[in-house]
């Protein structure tokens, strides 16, 4: 614990978000109910793991004051994030996201930036999968790019200038083909569409269409990831999520691609605080409810915090800006 | 069909034991709680449910749960007819009659008549749940953007063009609501839109904040002006009057059947019930007998409105189960349950986990009559309601609409923007405007823009997208339809009809 501490000191320091102040010897506990805020509506996937972060801790009692979950949703999570830096020095307010946090204030004039929080700890990584109709003649993801050439194929995906629509200019670059972006309000709606054929394929991430797998309407071709996917349970009679190739296998060069679940504090809090909560994060990581989670919704399990965390923002930043530059979606 | 009747009994061995009874009272009694105080609402009571249901069977989570989603669409009708103040979207309709009627000295009938269409709509739900399952779950699927976009067109058209108000002030007050429905951020564009410099506008403008003012805030106003509420209303409480308006409901048996079957379709198509609840007023009025003014206090009125709500209510939790897309605020939140619950929504629900699907959908027969007979039993309370003097219930409605707009996301901004929205509404009546249009535009306003767009984007700019197939054609026609051919009557039969939408007196 005290080696996080003084990861999360360095990496504060360097952030210049709190003021290098000489560690107080005692550690800072809440003494007050604390605020989950879920920057997504109800039944969304941030908002599905700040309730199962609350359960764990509730079961567990790691923390003696209740906790309550609020959703923030609005905006694309801008309403969750913007309340975040209002609550500046607040440490009651916790505030689960995405890549959103970095990756929003780039493509649209909202009123945060990820600097005005500060950062505990990515707990978790999404993959993204091509799925395409059950029925499609599309078996790999070599056929689904030929298909492709022709410029008609309609990708479906959550929200615009998002992880989906980024990875669709990615696979769009990559392989030198147009593909028609049609954003909807999540990717349940986009994984629906493609059930029906009004769109050709999605990149989902696994939970939001495992259903859909089970069920016979769509299935995946491949995943970004630089190995194959190690949840071994079948899904269908004959198919699991281990079974999936990667895009890299089938000539899609796209290694990795992975959206991070992220946990923030209101800028302004001290470095005890901030240490609480990061060794919280850590207890809820180690319970086997977190490991059913994961293993649930498909995820990767990582836990990267300080320096770790802020290379990953940076590394993420520098690749996002690079897309949004080509598409002229920068703001200024 | 045969099988799931077979497959429903087996669900009603589920759901009937002591202690399922018990959660749905339980669930009921709280749901009714959370629908009656505005701005809580059934996704918030659902969602604060939710963790106590961890240790529960999965069964009886949702029994729980869905129970005070029944509660809360009952509870919701409450506030609407009492005090112009809908706790839920889709209980907007409900006000255009329920409140005069109310108002008029028949807060009971009033209730009552709202409980029971919506009773024998989410009954009408439940049935075609139980009886085409598998057919209605196809059929959803059939719905891409120009789909839902001729959908709420035919929404929009039904009640526009239905006249009363002269056409200009409905475009007018449609294209205000258009304007308030795009603040925020767009989903196709990504881009924030009309937040005037004021970063927390970012999330856009909430329902509830908007009709608590219009409506809410507004009335008070108006009442205050005019000095007309300044005595008490002296409400007739008596259990007769609940037993006689429940008994003689089969009178408006055609608007019933014709409004659930309005219902059913809007759930179904994802219109969604607040669609629905609007477009099965619009159409009541339109078949109305010479006479019957709507806006007035007629049980047409507050029928049309309520059975429609709870069969689109019910039915569209159907797309929920099957599908794995939630058709509301709250079944988003239950789907969130039954992930935590280790269930996965979708297709194979229905196969793998037979006992929780027709649990769940035996339970929701058996716990609508409880929440009937429950809220019928709280009619004569609610009634009397109304006989607290004005000088008490003015203030007593100034708090509930504040505290309601605060609590929806515990924002300051929400208050003073359902006080400006109260200011709105006040002009709106004094100008004559008519609210209806303004709201349904305010609710389905961005959903129908960003089908619009989404269709733009798939055909590549080529409106031929609303003629490609015979399905989006014929909503498409039926929509020109509703909204053209009134004002050829018009001109053949001038003025054979003059009910305003909103009554004139107050």
């Amino acid at each position: 614990m005290r080696s996080i501490t003084k990861l999360l000191m360095l990496s504060g320091a360097a952030l210049a978000v709190v003021a290098a102040q000489p560690a107080a010897n005692a550690a800072w506990k809440p003494e007050k109910p604390i605020e989950f805020i879920a920057t997504a509506g109800p039944g969304g996937g941030t908002d599905i793991i700040a309730r199962t972060v609350q359960g764990i801790i509730t079961k567990y009692k790691f923390v003696d004051r209740p906790i309550v979950v609020v959703n923030k949703g609005g905006g694309s999570g801008a309403e969750g994030y913007t309340y975040g830096k209002s609550m500046a020095g607040d440490p009651y307010k916790v505030i689960f996201g995405t890549s959103n946090a970095w990756q929003q204030p780039m493509v649209s004039k909202v009123a945060f930036n990820y600097t005005d929080l500060t950062p505990i700890a990515a707990m978790a990584q999404d993959e993204f999968l091509i799925w395409v109709k059950q029925d499609s003649p599309w078996k790999t993801a070599g056929d689904y790019l030929k298909a492709a050439k022709s410029g008609n194929l309609k990708m479906g995906g959550a929200q615009s200038k998002d992880t989906d629509e980024v990875l669709t200019r990615m696979i769009e670059k990559i392989a030198d083909v147009k593909i028609t972006y049609i954003p909807f309000k999540s990717g349940g709606e986009a994984a629906v569409q493609l059930a029906g054929g009004h769109i050709d394929s999605h990149v989902n991430n696994p939970s939001e269409s495992v259903g859909q797998w089970r069920g016979g309407t769509q299935h995946p071709i491949c995943v970004f990831s630089s190995k194959r996917l190690t949840n071994t349970d079948k899904v269908t009679a004959t198919e699991g999520w281990s079974d999936i190739p990667t895009c890299v296998e089938q000539g899609l060069n796209i290694p990795t691609y992975q959206q991070p679940r992220t946990v923030w504090l209101p800028g302004k809090v001290t470095p005890e605080q901030a240490a609480f909560y990061v060794d919280l994060m850590k207890k809820v990581e180690d319970t086997p409810e977190w490991a059913e989670y994961i293993k649930r919704t498909s995820q990767t399990n990582t836990f990267l915090t300080g320096d770790e965390f802020q290379k990953f923002i940076k590394d993420d930043i520098e690749h996002v800006h690079q897309i949004a530059q080509e598409q002229g979606w920068l703001v200024k | 069909m045969e099988s799931n009747i077979e497959s429903l009994m087996h669900g009603f061995g589920i759901a009937i034991t002591v202690q399922h009874i018990l959660l749905m009272t339980i669930g009921v009694l709280l749901g009714i709680l959370v629908g009656v105080l505005p701005g809580l609402g059934a996704p918030n009571g659902v969602s604060l449910l939710l963790p106590l249901t961890f240790g529960m069977q999965p069964v009886s989570a949702i029994i729980l749960l869905s129970s005070m989603y029944w509660g809360a669409l009952f509870g919701g009708s409450v506030t609407s007819i009492l005090f112009n103040i809908p706790g839920e979207p889709s209980s907007v309709a409900t006000t255009f009659d329920g409140y005069p009627m109310a108002r008029d000295g028949r807060p009971s009938t009033a209730l009552a008549t709202a409980f029971g269409s919506a009773a024998f709509g989410a009954l009408v739900g439940v049935v075609l749940i139980t009886l085409v399952a598998s057919w209605v779950a196809q059929f959803a699927l059939r719905f891409g953007p120009p789909e839902y976009f001729a959908v709420y067109f035919l929404a929009f058209a039904s009640f526009v063009g239905m006249g009363g108000t002269p056409p200009i002030k409905t475009l007018v007050a449609l294209a205000i609501g258009f304007a308030i429905a795009a603040i925020g951020i767009d989903t196709v564009s990504g881009s924030v839109r009309l937040n005037f410099g004021i970063p927390e506008l970012v999330k856009g403008v909430d329902f509830v904040v908007a009709v608590m003012g219009l409506f809410g805030i507004g009335e008070l106003l108006l009442a205050v002006e005019e000095e007309l509420h300044a005595k008490a209303v002296s409400s007739k409480i008596d259990w007769r009057e609940v037993f006689r308006t429940v008994v003689g409901l089969p009178r408006y048996g055609w608007t019933l059947v014709r409004s659930a079957a309005i219902g059913c379709w809007m759930g179904i198509t994802p219109g969604g019930p607040t669609a629905a609840s609007f477009m099965s007023y619009g159409i009541a009025k339109r078949f109305a007998k010479k006479g019957v003014r709507f806006g007035t206090g007629v049980p047409e009125g507050i029928v049309a409105p309520e059975a429609a709500d709870h069969s689109a209510g019910t039915s569209a939790l159907l797309p929920m189960l099957s599908l794995g897309i939630p058709g509301s605020a709250t079944a988003a939140v239950m789907m969130g349950g039954l992930m935590i619950w280790g269930l996965n929504p979708g297709p194979m629900l229905f196969i793998d986990q037979r006992d929780f699907v027709w649990g769940l959908i035996a339970s929701m027969y058996v716990s609508n009559i409880v929440a009937v007979v429950l809220v019928l039993l709280t009619v004569p309370m609610f009634a009397a309601l109304m006989r607290i003097p004005f000088f008490i219930i003015a203030p007593l409605i100034f708090i509930i609409c504040t505290v309601g707009a605060y609590s929806v996301s515990n924002s300051y901004l929400d208050v003073v923007l359902m006080f400006g929205f109260g200011v709105v509404g006040y002009l709106f009546k004094k100008a004559s405007y008519p609210l209806a249009p303004l709201v349904l535009a305010i609710v389905i306003g961005d959903k129908a823009e960003d089908a619009f767009r989404q269709a733009m984007l798939m055909s590549k700019g080529s409106l031929g997208i609303f003629f490609s197939s015979p399905l989006v054609t014929c909503l498409v026609l039926g929509g020109f339809a509703f909204l053209l051919v009134p004002q050829l009557m018009k001109l053949v039969r001038p003025h054979r009809r003059r009910a305003g939408l909103e009554p004139t007196e107050i």
